[in-house]
């Protein structure tokens, strides 16, 4: 049942243009960044020759465009996750899932699954940028797929948020917005939190990413984004039925 | 339909709030197989919410909903199953084919994959859809964006059908249409409509129950409805050369006669004896020219009225 609502969920993402529009764009953002940091790369190259334990072409380019990827993400993710609940409640399509014999917990988890299915190919088309290095250098693998590993968390954590967040309103705009408030919230609490405060910090999604970002795994941050996504996962079907309960 | 066909929905003592504002307060409800149960009741009357309660959408504050002997909220995958529910607003997704949608439909309400394709072909059959399959949905008008709501509804051949206004706001030859498909239905399964449309009642249920202010104020056969408030039997004659008005009185059985029009009259007569053939045998013999008689009956609007202002007494 839950592949269902995914597969279903998927098919329509991919019905729309502005979902091709928008993956065409990312690509070429990324790939934008990826050429910026190369050149930048090849231009000190010679310069960091000179030092004992320079940093390899991975950790010079891939780990700062995983890194850019991951805040382009952020501020994407929501335009998928807005649609996910609030419109089929304005539509009121809903009903129909509502009025099937399917639980709270098959809808919130089929339609998850159902945008990170498309989520994963996102992040592994930066991981195919990054090969394309191979080439010309040696890569550290390792570092590569910590990132790719922790870009996806991080994806799964947006994608939980934002999906409750869409099941709170009406409105995709506002499920959108708020969802992109939250984490651009939870991003600034990161950055302006000092250093010996690391207990607000560690709410934050986007400290627990820098760590996969230098190819630190680190069982507490997984730990820490499946919790996450857990949370809010649990908050979305809270909600659901809560709208049962309630009224749409 | 008869009296002793299976049970398909029971509805006990359902009560919904919103906020402060009571709005069904301790409704019970009960469907044949077989069966068309009209939902009649204005605006506010609490039909959709009732209806909404039936299908498992809302949860009612207290009271119990069985289908076909499964408890609504206790086994909710059960009773489901077996619910075909067609809300106010069709719940179908504008950018998805009318295939891909009934198919999407039919697999979550847990068919087995072999029986979907066969299904698929017979609900669109049934619904008039055989053409429209690969056709967007949002591209579609009106009326048939309605048959394919049907079309989710059924295409896992439930016992209950719940449909919420099913003919708003379509045209009349789609009415018609919607109007013969909801009868076919109604022979197969159960079927309860909410309307505020008088004649959809007449022409399409069995059985209606008025719904008043969250309370079920009346519940009787359509037919028997209609007879709600005339105290006294009667028909409407027309003579196309009238003789006097004494004359007509004058006529063994006939009790009163009141003239509406320059060619019609009402004539009224005791419950054992009627007139009307005597009457139309003196008509022929004189030459007054009788046309088919009509028989009295209240129209079914006078009937809601009157219900609905007692009901507010």
């Amino acid at each position: 049942m839950i592949l269902t609502i995914a597969r279903k969920e998927l098919r329509s993402l991919f019905g729309t243009p502005s979902t091709w529009l928008i993956l065409g764009m990312l690509q070429f953002i990324f790939a934008l960044f990826f050429l910026a940091r190369l050149d930048a790369f090849i231009q000190l190259q010679p310069q960091l020759a000179q030092l004992i334990n320079a940093p390899g072409a991975t950790s010079a380019v891939a780990a700062p465009l995983f890194s850019s990827a991951a805040l382009i993400m952020m501020m994407l993710i929501p335009v998928f996750t807005m649609r996910l609940i609030a419109e089929e409640r304005r539509n009121q399509t809903m009903t129909l899932l509502m009025s099937s014999p399917v639980s709270n917990w098959e809808i919130v988890l089929g339609k998850f699954t159902g945008l990170m299915l498309f989520l994963v190919p996102v992040t592994l088309s930066c991981v195919l940028i990054v090969l394309t290095l191979a080439a010309g250098t040696q890569l550290d693998i390792g570092l590569i797929l910590a990132n790719a590993l922790g870009l996806m968390l991080l994806c799964a954590s947006y994608a939980a948020l934002g999906m409750y967040v869409s099941a709170l309103t009406l409105q995709p705009a506002i499920a959108a917005i708020g969802a992109l408030a939250i984490s651009f919230g939870l991003m600034l609490v990161d950055i302006s939190t000092e250093e010996h405060d690391a207990s607000w910090r560690a709410l934050t999604p986007t400290h627990h990413f820098q760590n996969f970002n230098i190819g630190l795994l680190n069982s507490g941050d997984m730990v820490f984004f499946l919790l996450f996504c857990g949370f809010f996962l649990v908050l979305t079907i809270r909600q659901l039925h809560n709208n049962r309960m309630y009224g749409q | 339909m008869s009296v002793t066909a299976p049970i398909t929905l029971a509805a006990h003592n359902l009560v919904r709030c919103f906020g402060r504002n009571e709005a069904i307060r301790g409704v019970s409800l009960q469907l044949r197989q077989g069966e068309v149960l009209g939902l009649l009741g204005q605006n506010g009357a609490g039909k959709s919410t009732t209806l909404q309660m039936l299908a498992g959408t809302l949860l009612p504050q207290s009271g119990q909903i069985e289908i076909c002997g499964f408890d609504l909220t206790r086994h909710p995958r059960m009773a489901k199953a077996k619910i075909g529910f067609v809300p106010e607003r069709v719940p179908v997704y504008q950018d998805m084919k009318v295939d891909d949608f009934l198919m999407f439909a039919a697999r979550l309400r847990r068919m087995p994959p072999t029986r979907i394709m066969d299904a698929l072909a017979e609900t669109k059959y049934r619904c008039s859809l055989q053409d429209s399959g690969k056709k967007i949905i949002g591209t579609l008008s009106k009326g048939y964006q309605q048959r394919i709501g049907i079309a989710q509804a059924i295409i896992h051949q439930p016992e209950v059908i719940i449909l919420d206004e099913p003919t708003v706001s379509l045209d009349p030859s789609q009415i018609r249409d919607i109007r013969a498909l909801i009868r076919e239905l109604g022979s197969l399964y159960s079927v309860i409509l909410s309307t505020h449309l008088l004649d959809e009642v007449e022409s399409i249920c069995d059985r209606a129950e008025i719904l008043h202010h969250g309370r079920l104020v009346y519940g009787s056969t359509s037919a028997q409805m209609q007879q709600y408030g005339l105290n006294q039997p009667g028909f409407i004659l027309t003579l196309l050369s009238p003789p006097a008005l004494p004359e007509l009185q004058s006529v063994a059985g006939v009790q009163q006669v009141d003239q509406l029009s320059a060619t019609q009259f009402r004539i009224l007569h005791a419950h054992d004896s009627n007139p009307g053939a005597a009457l139309l045998e003196l008509a022929a013999k004189k030459g007054w020219l009788a046309e088919p008689l009509v028989p009295l009956r209240s129209a079914l609007e006078d009937v809601f009225m009157q219900i609905t202002q007692t009901g507010k007494s």
